[in-house]
C-alpha cells in the first residue's frame, strides 16, 4: 500500500537540509548520505549524491526520471559476480549497460 | 463480426467473456462494461446489435486504455525503469524477477528454460 499523500514524499531532515544548502550557494557538490529512505525529489535533480550501499557511497547523478523513487533503488547492496565454473555462456546482460 | 478496440472478433460468447479477449480487459473490467453500457453480461456477442456494439466500442474508447496503447504505456515504464538504473531495472534488464520473489529455486518464467550447470554435486547424505 503506498503512503498517504496527505503526508507528502518522505526525506531526511538532514538530507533536505543539505541539497537545500546547495540549491541557495548554487553549487553541485557530491552529497554523502547514508539515508536510502529518502524520496528523490524535484529539489534534487542535478546534483550528485552518494547513496551509501553497506560498505561506500555509489555517486548517483540525479535525472528528472528518478523523481518518486528511493535514493536505495539506485544503490544496489549486493555483489553477485559469477558463479565458479561459470566463464563461458556468462555474461549474458540484455540490451543497455 | 464484432470488432471493437482493433482487431478483436470475440464470438459465440458470452459479451461478459468476450471482452475478455481484448488486451487489457479482464473479468472485472468486463463486468464494468457491461453494467456501464447497460447491456446484458449473458447476451451472446453475435446477438447483438450495431447500435449496442457502437455503443460499446466508444464506450471502451472513451474510459478505457487497451491492446497497443496498454502495451506501449507497460513497455515505456519498464524501459524508464532500466534507464534510470533502479532496483526494478536491473531486475529486468537481467531478466529476474522483479517483485522480490526468490530465485534459488522456481523463477522459471522469467528465466526461462533450466540450465544446467555442469560439474554440480549431486545432494549428498
Amino acid at each position: 500500500m503506498p503512503r498517504s499523500l496527505k503526508k507528502g514524499p518522505f526525506v531526511d531532515d538532514h538530507l533536505l537540509k543539505k541539497v537545500e544548502q546547495q540549491n541557495a550557494a548554487n553549487t553541485k557538490n557530491v552529497i554523502k548520505t547514508w539515508s536510502r529512505r529518502s524520496t528523490v525529489t524535484p529539489e534534487m535533480v542535478g546534483h550528485t549524491i552518494a547513496v551509501h550501499d553497506g560498505r561506500k557511497h555509489v555517486p548517483i547523478y540525479i535525472s528528472e526520471a528518478m523523481v518518486g523513487h528511493k535514493l536505495g533503488e539506485f544503490a544496489p547492496t549486493r555483489t553477485f559476480r559469477i558463479h565458479s565454473g561459470q566463464e563461458r555462456s556468462a555474461r549474458r546482460e540484455g540490451p543497455g549497460a | 463480426m464484432a470488432r471493437i478496440a482493433g482487431v478483436d472478433i470475440p464470438r459465440e460468447k458470452r459479451l461478459e467473456i468476450s471482452l475478455t479477449y481484448i488486451f487489457g480487459v479482464g473479468r472485472t473490467t468486463a463486468k464494468t462494461v457491461c453494467d456501464q453500457t447497460n447491456l446484458s453480461r449473458d447476451t451472446r456477442v453475435r446477438d447483438l446489435t450495431d447500435d449496442e456494439v457502437a455503443k460499446l466500442r466508444s464506450w471502451i474508447d472513451a474510459n478505457l486504455q487497451v491492446e497497443g496503447d496498454l502495451r506501449r504505456e507497460i513497455a515505456a515504464n519498464i524501459k524508464r525503469k532500466v534507464e534510470i538504473g533502479s532496483y526494478e531495472g536491473i531486475r529486468h534488464r537481467r531478466g529476474l524477477p522483479v517483485r522480490g520473489q526468490r530465485t534459488r529455486t522456481n523463477a522459471r518464467t522469467r528465466k526461462g528454460p533450466k540450465k544446467t550447470v555442469a560439474g554440480r554435486k549431486k545432494a549428498r547424505k
